[in-house]
């Protein structure tokens, strides 16, 4: 009998080693990710990117469209939680109103992963969330002007993103917060160009002719890259040459923004990283398999591209992620 | 109606082809009209705040200065007020012309950068306009819906079927005669401002040089009586619609050829809603009958005026709705009829006679 119950635990245990050895890393696990739409191009290659490293690690993704709906997020992650998978990733639309949904994924042990937006819940309601800092993204664009300019006087034009959105508030006081000091760096105008492309070419015509042909505008800039994008022909328009006359730093690293830098018209841009999945799938990982509980907050990383960072092969690498 | 002029004669008939009856006010009362004043004094403060305001250059082959700006940019709205105009006028109202932009824009794009010539591509942008606005035509009158709810399926849904057709993403291009449309120049004019400006000599021929402005506004005032009368109020409402689509894809390939790109989220977005004040700030009625195209295009200018005002007075930008709807309720105020009668109070006899007459 003693030699029978060995023989199951020596069983068992060699089953549970195969098991381990292959499930490393996320192999063979079943994540959902409630995605909020696509209502912008980095959204779509944030969804791109996020199929392309759960392919990787052989994650089985279970991917639901939520149409900018916060009660078809909810009925997802329930979705989830029926069908048992083993880890959820949320992108929320909108930050209040998701205590009772989170509640039940935790009572069903099921470990939630915010990505790119926060929320208003407690926080051992979700096992962590992955964002990038707003607020550091404007510094960086701020902080590469300051450096650009050297001591020379400077009249920067602002293009804000819509007016009252998180990014804007931000990515304002980030850059204000890089130049603040900076006598010689003066910001004259400021106005919101909707983060679209054709109002941030129709406000850079304004300040153009209201800055005397744009003469005494040294640099914009543009709180996203469309709306620098815009800016740029509204300053070739004036007979004027963008990146050289007028200095032109945004933030996101879409690929058009790379296209206007291989052609000299644009000369800085910080990255709003699409992939929010890979630290959300590695702090996973690290959750599963070694038991570590990660940080509340994952901060992605803000990097800064220049001309010097081959923008040719950069467009070319994006280009494909359906920004 | 709210202008001073008198009333044309309506329903009985004038005969066809002939010019409307005596205008008995001289042309410097014609121009006192609250439109024109409430232009001048919205240029006027813009030249307040920015006293580069009037100056124009010439510069690359074409008119440089903040007054060409105002009429490039209103360009789009003034054109989608042409067509709304029409609709407006058989007291209808067209809300899908901003979704139906996005998706000419979006077709023309991504034939021209599937390697298709140019021309095809802005004929096919026409074709699909027109095909939105034939839809628009029948379901309100083959199927009697609301106009505000027909086109409201093509406004929501017409934004989703150009995402379709650009994949969520904007599609770039480089194409010379899109890129021309969007900003090119006509005699050192915008093309956009030309192409209005033609739009709006033709439309106004069109409905004045002929029984069909007639006839629209007999199907505005009464469908039932129009369609008695012997008017095919149907086959007219179709047309109406289908041309405020080819007048909205029009406008959606100028907004694509200026940011060289198909911007199915953003291309215009609210537009319609530029498009049917301007059509009101021009005079014509929400509740159908006497119209004119040209007030409705000097409503899209006084609204572009107030746009490019605040963008180069350097107000910050939490302002400007709150600016813009101040202006346009003065505007409306000024309009209305009540305001009229003052107005007109010190003039009474001139008030009496033209009272007398309708």
């Amino acid at each position: 009998m003693a030699v029978f119950k060995k023989l199951a635990l020596g069983a068992g245990l060699a089953a549970l080693l195969s098991t381990a050895a292959y499930a490393e890393g996320l192999q063979g696990k079943v994540i959902g990710f409630s995605q909020i739409g696509s209502e912008s191009g980095w959204r779509a290659a944030e969804t791109s990117v996020t199929k392309a490293q759960a392919a990787e690690r052989g994650v089985d993704l279970k991917f639901a469209d939520a149409q900018q709906k916060q009660e078809n997020q909810i009925k997802a992650i329930r979705g989830f939680i029926a069908q048992g998978v083993d880890a959820i990733l949320v992108a929320p639309v909108v930050s209040t109103g998701w205590d009772e949904v989170l509640t039940e994924a935790k009572e069903a042990e099921i470990p939630v992963v915010l990505l790119d937006r926060g929320v208003d819940a407690s926080q051992d309601l979700y096992l962590t969330s992955v964002a990038s800092d707003q607020v550091k993204e404007g510094r960086v664009a701020g902080e590469w002007l300051v450096g650009a300019v050297g001591d020379k006087p400077c009249n920067i034009v602002e293009l804000q993103g819509t007016v009252g959105s998180s990014p804007a508030i931000n990515r304002k006081q980030g850059f204000e917060e890089a130049i603040a000091g900076k006598a010689n760096l003066t910001l004259t105008r400021s106005q919101t160009g909707d983060f679209t492309r054709s109002k941030g070419k129709e406000v850079m015509e304004g300040f153009i002719k209201a800055e005397d042909g744009g003469k005494n505008i040294c640099a914009v800039y543009a709180h996203n890259d469309d709306m620098a994008v815009g800016a740029i022909q509204a300053i070739k328009d004036a007979g004027l040459k963008p990146g050289t006359d007028i200095l032109v730093v945004s933030i996101d690293a879409v690929p058009d923004i790379f296209a206007a830098m291989a052609a000299g018209e644009a000369n800085a841009t910080v990255e709003l990283t699409p992939n929010m999945a890979g630290p959300a799938f590695d702090a996973l990982d690290a959750y599963f398999n070694a038991g570590t509980q990660p940080e509340k907050f994952i901060i992605t990383e803000s990097k800064l591209y220049t001309p010097a960072d081959d923008p040719q092969g950069e467009y070319d690498r994006r280009k494909g992620l359906g920004y | 109606m709210t202008s001073p002029a008198p009333p044309r004669p309506g329903l009985p008939l004038r005969p066809v082809g002939q010019p409307p009856g005596p205008r008995p006010q001289p042309i410097w009362m014609r121009l006192a009209r609250p439109q024109f004043i409430a232009l001048a004094v919205v240029l006027l403060i813009n030249w307040a705040l920015f006293p580069g305001f009037f100056t124009i250059t010439w510069q690359d082959g074409r008119l440089f200065g903040s007054l060409i700006d105002v009429l490039n940019r209103g360009a789009p709205v003034a054109i989608l007020a042409i067509g709304m105009t029409a609709v407006i006028a058989t007291k209808g109202v067209d809300l899908s012309v901003g979704a139906v932009m996005a998706i000419a824009g979006a077709t023309a794009a991504v034939m021209v950068t599937s390697g298709l010539p140019a021309g095809l591509a802005v004929l096919a942008a026409l074709g699909v306009g027109l095909a939105c606005g034939l839809w628009n035509g029948l379901l309100v009158t083959a199927l009697g819906i609301q106009p505000i709810i027909a086109t409201l399926v093509l406004m929501v849904a017409g934004r989703g079927l150009a995402q379709l057709i650009t994949e969520g993403s904007i599609v770039t291009f480089a194409d010379p005669v899109l890129v021309f449309i969007g900003t090119g120049a006509v005699l050192g004019l915008p093309t956009p401002v030309a192409i209005a400006l033609t739009l709006m000599a033709l439309a106004t021929l069109a409905v004045r040089r002929s029984a069909l402005g007639l006839l629209i506004e007999a199907v505005g005032v009464n469908r039932s009586a129009a369609r008695f009368a012997g008017i095919r109020a149907g086959v007219l409402l179709v047309l109406v619609y289908a041309f405020a689509g080819l007048c909205a894809a029009m406008a959606g390939l100028i907004v694509a050829g200026d940011i060289r790109g198909a911007d199915a989220n953003n291309a215009g977005l609210w537009l319609e809603l530029d498009a049917i004040l301007a059509v009101v700030i021009g005079g014509t009625s929400l509740m159908g009958g006497r119209f004119s195209i040209p007030m409705s295009v000097l409503g899209a200018i006084i609204i572009q005026a107030m746009n490019t005002g605040i963008l180069i007075s350097g107000f910050s930008p939490e302002f400007n709705l709150v600016v813009k709807s101040g202006v346009i309720l003065i505007i409306l105020v000024v309009q209305s009829p009540q305001a009229a009668r003052l107005l007109r109070r010190p003039d009474r006899k001139t008030a009496t006679a033209s009272e007398g007459k309708a």
